[in-house]
């Protein structure tokens, strides 16, 4: 909790509960600091998430976009308190703060807050049989009597399109889409209400791809799950998503309702983000958006609207002051001075 | 316990055997491709139509591993025009990636082999059969008739030279006969400036890590089109990238392609960057080319049951569906290909002919091909 308060910071209002909303987050900070010299000091921050402020409802997706290095994993690893401490901001799931619950709160806590990982081949431990892995929290967490133990795991991984007999089996036996496969029965094990999914399907072909995601969704249907759908790929988080919220350089630039941001995005960059979709229909040529240059760096942000080194419609006002989250239209907002009003 | 006899198992003198086996194929054709002093009437031959930069004919390259052969390229024919470019798709482990490596002659020797086949390349006033092309002709083939664009550039690129160093040294090797190193720098900066590069002077003394993930990419193009290659292999440039980053990169293929008049071969699994940038399409699956034409015959009428579910399972930007489409089963095992279609399995469109032997080519019109029994009398059962 070390981390210095900057100057010119946006205060905020304290949440307060509402019981649609699983999971609230408020102006959540996240700075990782850069140590340099002979006594490591510190010397500045990478300003990973700067301030994002989202509700989620009970039993629906939110897709998290943006390009890589913008925060998005980060913003989903701070909210499950797998990030060290947070820097600022509220984080309330459920109506209670995440960062206020003792070790041992946390730790139940944590079978109702689960994450699947994007890389099904790292994520997994080789040593283990798969039986093991998906069983081992459920264990450790006491979930079921030890009797209904075996059944229990037969019928998640069922559940999971796995067979009873893959149980034995090391991960190194399966296939990339397989694994994947493990990792949600791992996640769901627990009977979790909500799920972190940090790009479950970016390292998969397209047909495996298909499959994980029509698995995702009939879970979502039968458990009542709550998703946070970090993505970089537009196409799959318009399928699968209801609200969609996209990131630049740390900041929530754009959230809101899926149709409301696919059909009418109203953010410069989510706009560029957008034109940049290759579609697969070749007969369509469209104008594209092309944005100059890459994305700066987070430890260095630009001053005022940090995408306005890359915007088209930036103005004075844009190199100096931060712009705030607005709500354009009902459940649509935008981090932008051109909707200024 | 695991069944002690799974599928795939072999006993150790099974493998003996298998291994022996290799080894004597692979040596011979080692021993016939070591030759000095080919003749250049050996793989001398002659296009088949002289508007195409490549042809590839019946190519079969196979990995003789020991737990057997694996048919990674079975019988692949198709042509890469001048000045178009062709899209590869196919799923990961379908072979896209080992036809272009044919190409280039870098397959791992000595347990991956063409064992069958032609690549015709066009050089111009000539053409050599890639397949029988010595190593020391392949050196200067390689570079200044077709180049490569590899999928990533973190990788790709050596950590410990400059940027400058590695474009310089491809010109050096291929292009360099009486160059000056003043010259050879300029030609640098001038591709680092082709490419995009705003700050080409200071680029050419900056080490890869200082580069961000597109720059590093535009540099893999700069040394691809060094000596100006008649045909450029792209093998994923873009998966390893954010779509904005796509989006540049994509335009600047498209650009440099019709500035020194090449041919592209794009192999990529995302069928948006394929709609994008090919004129011709390339269906593969398991080794097989299943499907090929112009890129409007394809998304407008996929006609092998593969390509179609393969369309289907994509989601589209703008398009809504209740539930993706997904193909049934998985590919099958590449060392015990089935005799039949190797999609049958798989296919829910089978009809009758199906259980015969692996469809032959079927042409829908002049470039549209397609290998499935649904088509066989005429017009296809729809």
């Amino acid at each position: 909790m070390a981390a210095k308060k900057n100057t010119g910071e946006i205060t905020f209002e304290p949440l307060t509960y509402d019981p649609q909303y699983i999971l609230m987050v408020n102006h959540l900070k996240k700075y990782f600091p850069i140590r340099s010299g002979m006594v490591s000091r510190v010397t500045g921050h990478v300003k990973a998430v700067d301030g994002v402020t989202f509700n989620l409802k009970r039993g629906t997706t939110m897709g998290l976009v943006g390009e890589s290095g913008c925060g998005k994993t980060t913003t989903g690893r701070t909210i499950l308190r797998l990030a060290g401490e947070k820097t600022g901001g509220q984080v309330l799931f459920n109506g209670k703060e995440v960062y206020d619950f003792t070790n041992k709160e946390m730790r139940s806590m944590r079978t109702k807050m689960q994450i699947i990982f994007q890389d099904p081949f790292s994520s997994l431990s080789p040593r283990l049989p798969v039986g093991e892995i998906i069983g081992e929290a459920v264990r450790e967490h006491n979930l079921v009597p030890k009797a209904e133990f075996n059944d229990y795991i037969d019928q998640v991984m069922d559940n999971c399109g796995l067979q009873p007999y893959h149980k034995e089996r090391y991960p190194h036996e399966f296939s990339g889409g397989q694994r994947q496969r493990i990792c949600i029965a791992r996640a769901l094990a627990l009977n979790p209400e909500f799920i972190v999914c940090d790009e479950p399907v970016s390292a998969l072909d397209v047909s495996i791809q298909a499959q994980i995601i029509n698995l995702l969704k009939e879970l979502q249907e039968q458990y009542k799950l709550t998703y946070l759908f970090i993505s970089h790929d537009l196409s799959v988080v318009e399928h699968i998503s209801d609200t969609v919220g996209v990131m630049y350089l740390g900041n929530l630039v754009e959230y809101g309702e899926t149709g409301d941001i696919f059909r009418n995005p109203l953010h410069p960059y989510t706009r560029a983000l957008f034109s940049a979709i290759p579609v697969p229909d070749p007969t369509v040529k469209k104008q594209r958006i092309v944005l100059e240059g890459s994305i700066p760096s987070p430890a260095n942000p630009p001053s005022g609207c940090k995408f306005h080194t890359r915007c088209a419609h930036c103005m004075e006002k844009c190199k100096k002051e931060a712009p705030i989250q607005r709500e354009a239209e009902p459940g649509h907002y935008v981090v932008c001075h051109l909707y200024d009003k | 316990m695991a069944k002690k006899h799974a599928e795939g198992y072999l006993s150790a003198k099974e493998s003996r055997q298998i291994s022996k086996q290799n080894r004597r194929i692979t040596d011979e054709l080692e021993k016939k491709r070591k030759r000095k002093n080919v003749p250049e009437s050996e793989y001398l031959t002659s296009m088949h139509d002289s508007k195409n930069a490549v042809e590839f004919d019946n190519l079969h390259t196979y990995f003789f591993t020991d737990t057997g052969v694996v048919k990674s390229v079975d019988g692949v024919t198709f042509d890469v025009p001048v000045g178009k470019t062709v899209g590869i798709v196919g799923e990961s482990g379908c072979g896209k990636s080992v036809t272009s490596l044919s190409l280039m002659q870098l397959i791992q020797r000595p347990q991956g082999q063409i064992v069958e086949g032609e690549i015709r390349l066009n050089m111009g006033d000539k053409a050599y059969d890639v397949t029988k092309t010595p190593q020391e002709k392949m050196q200067s083939i390689r570079g200044n008739y077709v180049s490569m664009i590899f999928q990533e550039p973190m990788t790709s690129l050596n950590p410990v030279f400059r940027i400058g160093k590695q474009v310089d040294e491809v010109i050096k090797l291929h292009n360099g006969e009486g160059k000056s190193k003043e010259e050879i720098k300029s030609r640098t900066i001038e591709l680092l400036e082709m490419v995009g590069i705003a700050n080409s002077t200071g680029v050419y003394k900056m080490y890869p890590h200082e580069l961000s993930g597109g720059m590093r990419q535009r540099v893999m193009i700069a040394i691809a089109l060094a000596c100006n290659p008649r045909i450029i292999i792209a093998d994923e440039p873009t998966t390893a990238l954010d779509v904005t980053i796509q989006a540049q990169i994509l335009d600047l293929l498209r650009q440099l392609k019709d500035k020194i008049n090449s041919s592209i071969m794009l192999i990529t699994h995302d069928l948006g960057v394929i709609a994008e940038m090919a004129d011709y399409i390339v269906v593969m699956y398991a080794g097989r080319v299943v499907e090929k034409g112009t890129a409007e015959e394809i998304f407008a009428h996929p006609s092998h049951p593969y390509t179609i579910g393969l369309m289907a399972s994509k989601p589209v930007v703008g398009k809504q569906v209740d539930k993706l489409y997904s193909i049934p089963g998985k590919v099958p095992n590449p060392i015990n290909m089935p005799n039949y279609c190797y999609f049958k399995d798989r296919c829910e469109m089978c009809v009758a002919g199906c259980e015969g032997a692996y469809p032959p080519e079927i042409s829908l019109s002049e470039t549209h091909k397609v290998s499935c029994y649904r088509y066989r009398d005429g017009k296809g059962e729809k």
